[in-house]
């Protein structure tokens, strides 16, 4: 294991982050031989990019807290224009040391305004003699901003004459961010996916007090036997653990098993995990919910779930508007005057749909048809006579609102719409039961 | 007029009651959710609200009432056609909020106002600072101020988001506004509510894995529309308060508008004012459609012309008829016996709606568990089966008796039971001696029970006898006699009494029952002209625009244009005569020869000299009046120039549709 060793910090400090970092050691190495001691000039971007919940955010911030860097620490999801993003960081720099002075908001439209307003602020808050990081998570959003701002903050260092590092944190690869004007490159370092191991050192370290580190472990071990194949997002087992870990410690409460009776207490809780793979993790049914349930020790199948609750009431020509628009998505025009004008028998109809949609046409998805001919192929299935009123018009816009239909094509044209059905044809059997 | 008025405070008021208690599940979940923050997962309620979008605003605007009164002063309600993107999002967001929060206090802010109106910097932060300032503010003001709702605020009121149909925003608004908010859920206490209109389906396919996860969800069923109407007519229509009355072809029309068309109960309420300001229009005796003290009062006063009125409704004329002639004479000639009369009978009316609905719901109870319903499963069929026509004579009331006669007995009794609930609360006088009778069938069913049970003490015995015998012969004949013998006698005794409970309700049917146009002057309550209201409410655009250019007559009433056979008349307007050209077409024009037909029926009449001179040359004002004509089509969207061939048209619409 390498150990963290750097001569600008100190060792408890670095002990500390040690500890805090686990399974991250040589990638918080290599950061720290990159930032050099405090007031050296680093290098001018860093870009760090990894899988979801590869720790690339904790890592950056427990790094910079710990060695009480300065920093700035910003959210590119949640400053989605460039001027939010702007003023947040001058916002954050200007707290950054002084909390007691009240800080006014400062308006900046563009990169100008913030080179000479960043220059004015670290000047002010005397942070010539150390490197500021301005660490940028989720630095994806940022392609969809302004052209200029990915280039200008690679190269922030230059352009202030400040000694400054920007990090930019991502999910995607740099080659996806390379704009095609050119740009600085940026120094790029990989977080690795954990493996097995390592999810397990990490979730068995915030054990709860009351009960035993091996213990935990134990109950960790069965809790990735079971979720490891469908999930590996450690802040999402960190959830399904801390959800289920009453239900394990239950035979201990009642005293029916003591600790070390793992072989007991795994066949308490296995099918229980199971069920919770069924449900929470797909939010199926909530987590408030689940640990309602396992207080009541009720039946799950009392709970239905999201996704039982499928059925939808519509009104009757509704019902008919969508099947017939079903039926002229999937079915080709030339078949139209086949069922719809021969047969008036329903039985004969309904033959011949089904033999015609074990054809591959269901792979190739819907096609749009025209309005014209959904009215027709209504008219046709419906038994009275229907009147085209102003009702019928505008139930098919709220078919389309209500993302049942989809509107294909421009919509600006007035005459020949074109809609497309985008339910699947369980949904249709289902209503035209 | 006035009582319109009335009736529609009444109609919101039942409707706001009964959303309340809809939600009120919901509240109490809302508050439960404020304790567990501490997870990272946002709180959110996904509202199934059913398909009915229009009926959606008036729910979540009762619903952020109500949270408003019991839980937290900060709701934001958010609808999709504001927020095209994140950025107008937290902008309407900040401005909702902000604006309640001055609403709630209207105190000295009034600088902080014009800070938060200045500044157009809209973000979760300045959100997050301006929580915790108000928080800050109101825990400050509380003691002094002594609000009645602040106690159960709490010291963190939680803030509550509210977006309208789900399915129309767009999912990456959606996406960051929740990746946003779990960032600041530590700092601002955010409940999410989602009304959705088809499935909670949606929110898996709106949203990745990745952000659902930071929701907790639960979910809470609306009550279905159809049973929202059903309370709305239970509560409108089936009781005597409410003098107004729909006839039976009225009700017909706007159900099935509700069961057609959209599910939408809003609709329902606006046909039912259309038909109260329609009948309160167009019927000059609807003075008297009022509280019935009102309406005695009011038939007091009555002029002669109104007077002569009612003489002139045929249900009047009916109950003249049917005197004998001297009365008769008086009710034609004297104005003081026909207000006389009136009054008389506007009781009968009154009292006849009393028993009316009482006996419909008695009815109601016995054929909704009929099996294959031959009556309707809900009472809103009952009654529109009532008003049409005497229900006893029908197949269905009478497959409906029959089956009521092989009911067994325990659900007899149990119908029994209800049926004297309902006559008892209801405030009819005539209905003592029916409670009688029915309490005393109910009394005879338990002597039934009772003597059953006797006589199952009896075979047992019997039984204890059989034992001793051992003759195998013997012992099945007397089984089968004793089975015969039970058989025979308990159900004859069974039976002869539910023949004589359904009788009674057959007659009860018969004598309370009769469909109102049965009754004297029920024109005066009664709105009967479904022909209006389906042309008011049931739009054909399409049709009224076939008819305006294919019978001008029909909107222009010109003498001239009145239609004669199949031929073109050349008075028409221009665009007619072209509309009816273009009608013989096929789906490509030719312009050449279209307007070459025009010219030829413009022509027609003053032909004959005119034509010498312009024989092969279309006169230029014709010209200019056909692309006139042309160019008018093309805007209503009949025809569109075709790419095809450079000079023909498409045409657009085909036929009857």
């Amino acid at each position: 294991m390498p150990n963290l060793e750097h001569p600008a910090y100190p060792a408890d400090a670095l002990l500390q982050l040690e500890s805090l970092v686990p399974c991250r050691e040589s990638q918080v190495s290599l950061l720290l031989s990159i930032f050099g001691e405090r007031q050296q000039f680093s290098f001018p971007s860093i870009f760090i990019y990894g899988h979801t919940s590869s720790g690339k955010t904790y890592v950056m911030q427990t790094l910079l807290n710990t060695l009480q860097l300065p920093h700035v620490f910003v959210n590119c999801v949640e400053y989605f224009t460039s001027r939010l993003l702007l003023e947040e960081i001058l916002f954050q720099l200007q707290s950054c040391s002084s909390e007691a002075e009240q800080t006014s908001h400062v308006p900046c439209d563009n990169f100008n305004d913030f080179v000479r307003l960043f220059k004015q602020a670290v000047a002010s808050q005397e942070l010539q003699d150390q490197t500021l990081y301005i660490v940028l998570d989720r630095a994806e959003q940022l392609r969809e901003m302004e052209a200029n701002i990915l280039p200008v903050f690679l190269r922030l260092q230059e352009l202030t004459d400040r000694n400054v590092t920007v990090v930019l944190l991502s999910e995607i690869v740099w080659e996806l961010f390379r704009p095609n004007t050119g740009c600085f490159e940026p120094f790029t370092l990989y977080f690795p996916d954990y493996s097995i191991g390592h999810l397990q050192k990490i979730l068995s370290q915030n054990h709860p007090p009351e009960y035993s580190a091996d213990f935990y472990a134990a109950y960790i071990n069965i809790l990735l036997g079971v979720f490891y194949m469908v999930c590996r997002d450690l802040r999402e087992l960190q959830h399904l653990a801390a959800l289920n870990f009453s239900k394990y410690c239950e035979p201990v409460v009642r005293g029916e098993a003591n600790e070390r009776d793992t072989r007991k207490l795994w066949k308490n809780i296995e099918p229980h995990l199971k069920k919770a793979m069924q449900t929470v993790y797909l939010r199926e049914i909530s987590s408030s919910q689940w640990e309602r349930l396992q207080r009541d020790d009720g039946e799950p199948g009392q709970l239905k779930g999201l996704s039982a609750h499928t059925h939808v009431e519509l009104p009757y020509y509704s019902k008919f508007l969508l099947i017939a628009a079903y039926l002229a998505s999937y079915n080709p025009v030339r078949t139209d005057k086949r069922f719809f004008l021969k047969h008036h028998g329903k039985v004969r109809k309904t033959n011949f749909m089904k033999k015609h949609e074990k054809t591959s046409n269901h792979l190739l998805g819907p096609k749009p048809f025209p309005l014209d001919r959904l009215l027709a192929i209504l008219y046709s299935i419906v038994d009275k006579r229907v009147s085209p009123t102003a009702n019928i018009f505008s139930q098919i816009t709220s078919l389309v609102t209500l993302q049942l239909l989809s509107i294909v094509g421009h919509n600006d044209q007035l005459d020949g719409p074109r809609y497309k059905c985008t339910v699947s044809l369980d949904f249709i059997r289902a209503i035209a039961r | 007029q006035h009582i319109q008025e009335d009736l529609n405070t009444q109609l919101f008021d039942n409707l706001v009651s009964f959303l309340r208690r809809s939600h009120s599940e919901c509240q109490e979940k809302t508050t439960e959710w404020t304790c567990r923050m501490k997870s990272r997962e946002i709180p959110a309620a996904a509202l199934i609200l059913g398909v009915n979008v229009m009926d959606h605003d008036l729910t979540l605007k009762s619903l952020s009432e109500v949270l408003q009164d019991n839980i937290t002063p900060y709701i934001a309600l958010l609808e999709a056609k504001d927020c095209p993107g994140i950025k107008n999002l937290m902008q309407k967001l900040m401005g909702q909020l902000m604006n309640c929060h001055i609403d709630v206090d209207s105190l000295e802010d009034e600088d902080y106002v014009q800070v938060s109106q200045n500044r157009i910097r809209c973000s979760m932060t300045s959100l997050v600072n301006w929580y915790k300032s108000v928080t800050k503010k109101t825990d400050s003001e509380t003691p002094s101020k002594k609000r009645a709702s602040s106690p159960r605020h709490g010291q963190s009121p939680p803030v509550v988001v509210i977006f309208k149909d789900m399915e129309s925003f767009t999912t990456k608004v959606l996406q960051d506004f929740i990746v946003i908010s779990s960032q600041h859920i530590h700092e601002l206490p955010l409940v999410l509510i989602f009304g959705i209109a088809t499935s909670p389906m949606v929110i898996h396919s709106l949203l990745p894995h990745s952000v659902s996860s930071l929701l907790c969800i639960e979910l809470f069923q609306s009550l279905s529309c159809k049973e929202h109407l059903s309370t709305i007519i239970d509560k409108v229509l089936l009781t005597a308060q409410f003098p107004f009355k729909l006839g039976e072809k009225v009700l017909q029309v706007l159900i099935n508008i509700f069961l057609y068309h959209d599910f939408s109960v809003q609709n329902f309420i606006k046909g039912f004012q259309l038909c109260i300001v329609e009948h309160f229009y167009s019927q000059p005796l609807s003075v008297l459609c009022c509280q019935l003290v009102e309406a005695k009062k009011r038939a007091n006063s009555l002029s002669h012309d109104q007077c002569e009125n009612i003489r002139r409704l045929p249900s009047f004329r009916r109950y003249v008829e049917s005197q004998v002639s001297e009365k008769q004479v008086a009710l034609l000639t004297a104005d003081s016996v026909v207000k006389e009369v009136t009054q008389q009978l506007l009781e009968d009316l009154h009292v006849y709606h009393e028993n009316y609905v009482s006996v419909l719901r008695c009815l109601h109870v016995f054929t909704s568990s009929l099996p294959k319903y031959p009556l309707g499963k809900q009472i809103r069929e009952l009654h529109c089966a009532c008003l049409e026509n005497q229900v006893w004579e029908t197949e269905e009331y009478d497959s409906s008796l029959q089956l009521a006669r092989m009911l067994n007995k325990s659900d007899l009794v149990t119908m029994l039971q209800q049926c004297v609930e309902i006559l008892v609360s209801s405030s009819g006088k005539e209905f003592d001696k029916t409670v009688e009778k029915l309490k005393e069938f109910l009394t005879q069913f338990q002597k039934l029970e009772a003597e059953a049970f006797q006589e199952q003490d009896v075979s047992i015995s019997s039984q204890k006898e059989l034992r001793k015998k051992t003759d195998l012969y013997h012992l099945q004949k007397t089984l089968l006699e004793l089975k015969e013998s039970r058989r025979s006698k308990k159900l004859t005794k069974f039976e002869m009494l539910r023949f004589e409970v359904v009788d009674y309700i057959d007659s009860l049917v018969r004598s309370y029952l009769v469909p109102a146009d049965h009754k004297t002057l029920h024109e005066i309550l009664y709105f009967n002209t479904a022909s209006v209201l389906r042309a008011h409410l049931n739009a054909a655009p399409r049709t009224a625009l076939h008819t305006a250019l294919n019978n001008p007559y029909c909107y222009l009433k010109n003498q001239a244009l009145k239609p004669d056979g199949g031929s073109i008349s050349n008075k028409a307007p221009d665009i007619c005569i072209v509309y009816k050209l273009h009608l013989e077409c096929g789906r490509l024009i030719n312009l050449v020869d279209w307007l070459e037909a025009f010219s030829t029926v413009v022509m027609a009449v003053e032909g004959p000299h005119a034509d010498a001179a312009s024989s092969d040359q279309v006169d230029d004002i014709i010209h200019a009046r056909f692309i006139r004509a042309v160019s008018e089509l093309e805007l209503l969207g009949f025809i569109k120039p075709s790419k095809q061939k450079t000079d023909h048209v498409a045409r657009l619409t085909w036929g009857g549709c």
